[in-house]
């Protein structure tokens, strides 16, 4: 009865879907396929390396600071760093004293209020803030910058397919949209063309982006270590920085990962071996291995049925 | 229980008897898992998954906990929260990641725990319960899982909260009130995140209480076995202490290397990047995915286009609901008397392709809802469907099976593939085949 | 434990516990777990303990420029009240002038004061009775009857040097780690 009710209700399913089907496929072959334009213009990452990168990768401090001074002379006038505090620079290599006074001379102040009057004000940041972010709210972001909303970058290399690699080749994928020709030769058709206040970068996903390219030459930044900052030194050093700001763990995490693998192994080798021995070892080997076919069990089963009178 | 041969419990020490004999918890743990429990000889290792599935609720639990304990169920300050706990907690990083890769892994091996039991036929009788236990237990960790997703609130935590409260609202009569009483409001919001996390909370210990209603229920016939016959004797089984224990034990340590390699070395690829984004109820992502483990759901929701009496998008809910309550019915769908698919050629065929269905509905359920995916879910939903509620039945009625051995100890002794063939056993007289 | 294979061939616990050469790897696996376990329990425990941004604030600068000789201010420290109190040198005199065998919790303005910086008292603004924030700090409040702080609770009265000396607080106002970073700036939380 539940087979037949099944069958039918299954018949039912697979008719509806199959309508479905029947629509999607008629569709399909009635319509052209025209790739959208992002499919054929946009690029994926470029491969770049990083000192972080593989299982056991390790943040490069300097080149951290160095990402740190370009986001700072960079970036820091719209992007926010929120969930970063100014102690955490301790990570990167900086002493107590210099992160007090980067965070003291910090642009942006920290919201506070005024201790005599009640009024909202600002003050100079301490250490254990978190980075003040560069608008007070989200209306006057985008009414700094037309209209678009400079996002936070505290965790960006995570929150973006493609991750530092990404970042790099967003910063350094500008191009100029009349003379840009992708792998095919194609030039940009109109309507792909950047409008006002957009700027085509082909690593976008949406081939425009609100943020005008913000490395524009080299020496830009005059480096304090005097590492020579090209335009994609600098686009790796910031993205190393941001990589660190997502991830500040990463080497702990690989770390404490290593030791509790080694143990892992080691216990469940422990483990396989003990279980060998219990299925497979001691006692059980020193009997003689008989079964319940064998013919002495299997007389000594028919006596006792015979013992107790049952049949077979 | 009803094996008559089961290790009566025996207190080793003064302590033991003293408690046992005010609370009987120690025989009953050994009943249950101890030396008192037959379990037969033969199990291999898809038999491990169900233990795994106990500890992943351990793991689950435990860490919820203490992530409870720094998360704050407040829409603005939600997101930081767990970034608080990524960043400043004392090991926060590994608690959070633990949890979010703990859920991923509890779903791994739960899923291939199920898969265990459509092979073998566990789910048929006397062991419908545990069966039908089992699919109320998948029901409360979906719904679990879901709700834990949201609580980030994130863009993919937001979004997918929009989505699955919106398939609500396409019940007819019913389903706008309805939708609007889950979310507490028009769209997920403040009351909304507040009730998810406490149900989160609350779920996961409902579900140890199903899991100990299921583990009870498998008692009473005892376990199941690969050859799908029933244990007749002593010769059949083993005290699950030492012998599973000691297994179990190896199963958990490679479970435990394989989680420990995700959550140490990549703890972001199964998760998705828009959750790293805070939620913006004015900016929907590009593509809205769920997390992977509901991705052979997803694909079979987005898989009905087109309207056909009903609308396409209320039988797609009925669908995605339907493949997992017909589960509820396969006892009855499939009561073919063999039990397990290694003496059932053609069904052993049709199990194949049903993997490989629910795979590729789990890669379409990933991607975009684009050509020529729907059409390849559409395919596969066919399938699926067909599977339980045609073929299944039609085999039971029709399929030519492999003769079954006479017994567990016997499958054992002479070899799964002797036994398959009919063995000389003269003076012997075996008991009926069921 | 030991594993005894009956001659029909099946498998049971052997009755007798003792132990054997065979059962150490099994003893060993057990023995892997239970550590194990209790690493396990580390994090566990310690995600209790104050985060990082908690003890980010376990010590703060304060600027005491502004307080005039006869002057206080209340402020926070690690989330309790803080009184910086700058000292006249009347009160200073007052202070040293008494007996300190006498007191309840015998300490001299010395020993609760910086080197050179007496007239800097800095202490707690919890009292030591039953957790209270005494009054005296700001202006116009009640000074007890020795000129120090006074806790409205239970009526304890602390010296001008925040000892007590009257009332049922069995200790003086608790005076915190600090160091001095420069003659304006003083850091609270910071051992010298």
């Amino acid at each position: 009865m539940v087979r037949l009710l099944g069958i039918l209700i299954g018949l039912g399913f697979v008719l509806v879907a199959g309508w479905s089907l029947g629509w999607g496929v008629y569709a399909y072959l009635g319509e052209s396929h025209q790739e959208t334009p992002e499919h054929r213009f946009h690029l994926e990452p470029r491969d770049v390396a990083f000192s972080f990168d593989g299982p056991f990768g390790k943040y490069d401090r300097q080149q951290l600071q160095r990402g740190f001074q370009v986001y700072k002379e960079v970036c820091a006038s719209c992007h926010g760093l929120s969930f970063v505090a100014f102690r955490n620079l301790e990570e990167l290599g900086y002493g107590e004293e210099e992160v007090k006074a980067i965070a003291d001379q910090w642009q942006i102040e920290v919201p506070a209020v005024d201790p005599k009057t009640g009024e909202a004000s600002t003050r100079k940041a301490l250490p254990a803030d978190k980075f003040p972010n560069p608008y007070p709210n989200e209306v006057a972001a985008r009414a700094a910058n037309n209209n678009a909303l400079p996002p936070d970058l505290s965790l960006i290399t995570k929150a973006r397919h493609g991750g530092a690699p990404y970042i790099v080749s967003l910063l350094t994928g500008y191009r100029d949209p009349a003379t840009y020709r992708n792998e095919e030769g194609e030039a940009l058709p109109a309507e792909t063309r950047p409008g006002q206040g957009l700027h085509f970068n082909p690593y976008f996903a949406n081939l425009n982006i609100a943020m005008p390219p913000p490395l524009t030459a080299d020496g830009q930044v005059s480096y304090a270590d005097g590492t020579n900052p090209t335009r994609e030194q600098m686009a790796t050093d910031v993205a190393a920085f941001l990589a660190w700001s997502a991830e500040p763990r990463l080497e702990n995490r690989r770390a404490a990962g290593l030791a509790t693998l080694i143990f892992l192994i080691f216990a469940t080798i422990l483990a396989y071996v003990a279980y060998q021995n219990i299925w497979h070892g001691g006692a059980s080997r020193a009997v003689r291995r008989t079964g319940p076919l064998d013919p002495e069990n299997m007389a000594k089963r028919d006596t006792a049925s015979a013992e107790a009178g049952i049949e077979g | 229980m009803s094996f008559p041969w089961a290790e009566e419990y025996r207190p080793k020490s003064g302590f033991m008897r003293w408690l046992d004999q005010r609370l009987p918890l120690p025989r009953l743990v050994h009943g249950a898992v101890g030396g008192g429990y037959p379990v037969p000889r033969n199990l291999n290792y898809w038999w491990n998954f169900g233990v795994l599935a106990g500890v992943a609720l351990l793991i689950q639990i435990v860490t919820g906990i203490v992530l409870a304990m720094h998360y704050v169920p407040y829409d603005a300050q939600a997101f930081g929260s767990v970034e608080h706990i990524m960043r400043d907690v004392n090991q926060g990083w590994l608690l959070r990641y633990l949890h979010a890769n703990g859920a991923s892994f509890f779903f791994v091996v739960t899923y291939i725990h199920i898969f265990r039991g459509l092979y073998y036929g566990s789910y048929k009788a006397p062991r419908e319960l545990v069966w039908m236990l089992g699919l109320v237990i998948l029901l409360l960790m979906m719904a679990t899982a879901f709700m834990g997703y949201v609580l980030p609130w994130g863009q993919m935590s937001f979004w997918a909260s929009k989505v699955i409260t919106g398939l609500f609202g396409a019940i007819p009569v019913v389903g706008e009130p309805v939708q609007q009483w889950l979310l507490g409001g028009y769209a997920p919001d403040q009351p909304t995140l507040n009730r998810f996390f406490s149900l989160h909370y609350l779920l996961p210990f409902v579900i140890a209480g199903v899991v100990i209603l299921h583990i009870w229920a498998l008692h009473i016939p005892g376990s199941s076995n690969p050859t799908g016959v029933e244990v007749k004797s002593a010769q059949d089984t083993v005290p699950f202490h030492p012998y599973y224990t000691a297994k179990d034990g190896f199963g958990l340590g490679v479970f435990l290397i394989l989680l420990a390699l995700v959550t140490f070395f990549a703890p972001n690829y199964l998760g998705h990047a828009d959750n790293y984004i805070p939620a913006n109820p004015l900016s929907t992502p590009s593509h809205i995915v769920p997390e992977w483990y509901f991705w052979p759901f997803y694909a079979i929701l987005r898989a009905f286009t087109a309207d056909f009496i009903l609308p396409a998008k209320l039988w797609g809910v009925l669908a995605m609901f339907g493949s997992i309550l017909l589960l509820f019915f396969l006892p009855w769908l499939d009561p073919s008397p063999v039990r397990s698919g290694s003496y059932r050629p053609t069904f052993r065929w049709f199990y194949w392709i049903l993997l490989l269905d629910i795979a590729v509905l789990g890669w379409c359920g990933g991607l975009p809802a684009e050509e020529p995916w729907v059409m390849v879910s559409q395919v596969a939903t066919i399938y699926y469907f067909a599977h339980f509620l045609i073929i299944l039945p039609i085999l039971s009625w029709t399929e030519r099976t492999l003769p079954l051995p006479a017994s567990i100890s016997e499958s054992v002794l002479h070899g799964e593939a002797r036994e398959a063939a009919p063995v000389d056993l003269s003076g012997f007289r075996p008991a009926a085949a069921e | 434990m030991a594993i005894v294979e009956h001659s029909d061939g099946t498998l049971a616990a052997s009755p007798d516990g003792e132990l054997r050469r065979r059962d150490f790897i099994n003893i060993a696996a057990v023995s892997a777990a239970g550590v194990g376990a209790v690493a396990t329990l580390y994090p566990l425990i310690n995600q209790m303990n104050p985060s990082a941004d908690v003890l980010a604030l376990a010590s703060i600068e304060v600027d005491i420029a502004a307080i005039q000789p006869g002057q206080a201010i209340k402020t926070v420290f690690r989330k309790q009240p803080l009184f910086v109190r700058h000292l006249t040198p009347a009160e200073i005199q007052a202070a040293n002038a008494v007996a300190v065998g006498e007191l309840r919790d015998p300490q001299t303005l010395a020993e609760r004061t910086k080197p050179g910086k007496p007239q800097w008292l800095i202490t707690m603004g919890v009292c030591t009775h039953l957790g209270c924030v005494p009054l005296g700090a700001a202006e116009g409040e009640n000074k007890g009857d020795f000129g120090g702080y006074f806790c409205p609770c239970h009526g304890s009265h602390y010296d001008t040097a925040a000892r007590i000396r009257k009332g049922p607080a069995p200790k003086n106002l608790e005076v915190p780690d600090y160091a001095f970073k420069s003659d304006t700036v003083v850091a609270i939380g910071e051992v010298a």
